[in-house]
């Protein structure tokens, strides 16, 4: 049977169920990601976007539900499966989490070292190369605590796509960051976006999310509770909660409502 | 008392004195490196690992911070060590000298010690920078490895040579089984020359001088491997 069929999704979970410390903090959600789809995910804090993420490549194994890459059911508890699965699925984080040891060039290169076997000579040519492309070519020799926030969410996104991740998740990639710094990493997403990179983004950059996003979803207390295009969710005379929530966070972050209407 | 006879007593007692040092620093390195090879695994088990495992680990620490080293050695000396010893198994191993003895007893005294030192180390870490080796593809012992130890042992330095100098002062206790160290050697050259003050005192200078150097070295490479940025603060 041939994995390559364009309508099977790269990436997708079933029915997710989670629960933390007696919260049901997923309840039976679903997602799909079929290749080449910006999906965005949105919603009040504790609705469960992280965990739905951290789900999706078993970082926290889900209770309940399934998790599917390329049409192929992964069993998390094989630790081969989950190390492919991880290979494949590139993860980043609101708050970086690089490697506070190792300089940036070492931050990419070391999981092509450890994980993909390369030689240090090819893996931090490798390295080089996805530090250049997210136009931090020059910074390679800095530590983190040297780089700028913005340069450290690069750097991580240069890691992420050195594995050649088949899809992304993105967990509040700029809520770390200062206004100022907002702009270069979005830049680098949108740049993979164009790219034809799969991915799913928790985020509350609404007016920047509804101009890449291919789907929103809403979620609130473990469930998504919308789905649909942007246009569909904020476009003129919706009354959406999506809508509601969007123009709840535009005002305080400062967009009007019209550049969070599309 | 006439300084300049102590004086020339402690000048002749320094060279057999000193032949104590090489004794002492063999206890020490001895004991600090059985100490290391056993507290990382033992931090790491105590951070990471199943409950049965770290139960046993917490047991093998909280022994081993209790009993006083002097009735260890006796019970390693006399007892543990010389058993084995009669044991075709390990004959001619050397098991019953006061040296394995001493170097066992202070090295397993460390290792509980130095276990605690690195699991502070490895739990000041930011937790995620498991999950983002993790989320890389990393197994834990990948990432334990390169990720998580390399940091924690740079954090881990400064205590760890506070762990040196209190690993120095006990090493003194060996000479209670007949390990020929500094202070065995004092006892004895004290009571031939009837000079048990200035000999007291050449082996304290002697006993600071090693934890000088120690300390000064261990600071050394705290510099030496230090990373540009890279603070206490920044890690937690
Ligand atoms: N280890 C845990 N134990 C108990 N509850 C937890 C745990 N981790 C998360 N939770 C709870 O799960 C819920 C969902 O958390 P999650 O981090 O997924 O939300 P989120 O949508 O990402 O929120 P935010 O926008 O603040 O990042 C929250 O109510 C949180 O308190
Ligand atoms: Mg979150």
């Amino acid at each position: 049977m041939s994995m390559t069929n364009v309508s099977v999704p790269v990436l997708e979970g079933r029915s997710l169920g989670k629960t933390l410390g007696g919260n049901r903090v997923l309840d039976g959600v679903s997602v799909s990601l079929p290749k080449g789809c910006v999906k965005v995910l949105i919603g009040p804090s504790g609705a469960g976007k992280s965990t739905l993420l951290q789900c999706l490549n078993f970082l926290m194994p889900p209770d309940s539900g399934s998790i599917w890459l390329a049409g192929r059911e992964v069993n998390g508890k094989s630790r081969r499966e989950l190390c492919s699965l991880r290979q494949q699925v590139g993860m980043i984080f609101q708050d970086f989490n690089l490697f506070d040891h190792l300089s940036a060039l070492e931050n990419v290169r070391v999981a092509l070292m450890k994980v993909k076997g390369l030689s240090r000579l090819d893996a931090g040519e490798r390295a080089l190369a996805e530090l250049a492309r997210v136009g931090l070519g020059d910074k390679a020799a800095l530590y983190p605590a040297n780089l700028s926030g913005g340069q450290k969410q690069r750097v991580a996104i240069a890691r992420a796509l050195a594995m050649d991740p088949k899809v992304m998740l993105l967990d509040e990639p700029t809520s770390a960051l200062d206004p100022e710094l907002i702009g270069e990493v979005l830049a680098v997403i949108r740049d993979l976006a164009q790219n034809g990179m799969t991915m799913i983004v928790a985020t509350h950059q609404i007016s920047f999310s509804a101009s890449l996003a291919d789907e929103f979803l809403f979620m609130d207390k473990g469930r998504v509770v919308e789905q649909g295009s942007p246009a569909e969710l904020l476009g003129r005379g919706s009354a959406s909660r999506t809508q509601a929530f969007c123009a709840k966070i535009s005002e305080l972050t400062g967009e009007t409502e019209a550049e969070c209407r599309v | 008392m006439d300084f300049s006879v102590a004086f020339s007593a402690a000048r002749e007692a320094l060279p057999y004195m000193l032949g104590g040092v090489v004794w002492t620093v063999g206890l020490i390195v001895g004991a600090m490196l059985l100490g290391l090879l056993l507290g990382v695994p033992l931090a790491v088990i105590q951070v990471y690992g199943p409950w049965p495992a770290r139960r046993l680990v917490g047991v093998h620490v909280w022994v081993f911070r209790g009993v006083p080293i002097l009735v260890q050695m006796y019970i390693f000396y006399f007892g543990l060590l010389s058993w084995l010893s009669q044991l075709p198994l390990f004959a001619g191993l050397g098991l019953d000298s006061p040296f394995v003895a001493a170097v066992l007893v202070l090295g397993l005294t460390s290792s509980a010690y130095q276990s605690q030192i690195f699991r502070g180390a490895i739990q000041s870490l930011h937790a995620g920078q498991l999950k983002a080796a993790r989320a890389l593809g990393m197994t834990d012992r990948a990432a334990i490895r390169s990720i998580i130890l390399p940091q924690a042992l740079r954090l881990a330095i400064p205590a760890w040579s506070n762990e040196y100098s209190i690993l120095l002062k006990d090493s003194a206790l060996a000479f209670s089984i007949g390990v020929v160290e500094i202070m065995a050697r004092m006892r004895s050259v004290a009571s031939a020359t009837h000079e048990p003050v200035s000999m007291t005192f050449l082996a304290g200078i002697i006993f600071f001088a090693l934890t000088w150097v120690g300390v000064k070295a261990l600071s050394l490479l705290e510099r030496k491997v230090r990373i540009a940025g890279y603070t206490r603060q920044g890690a937690a």
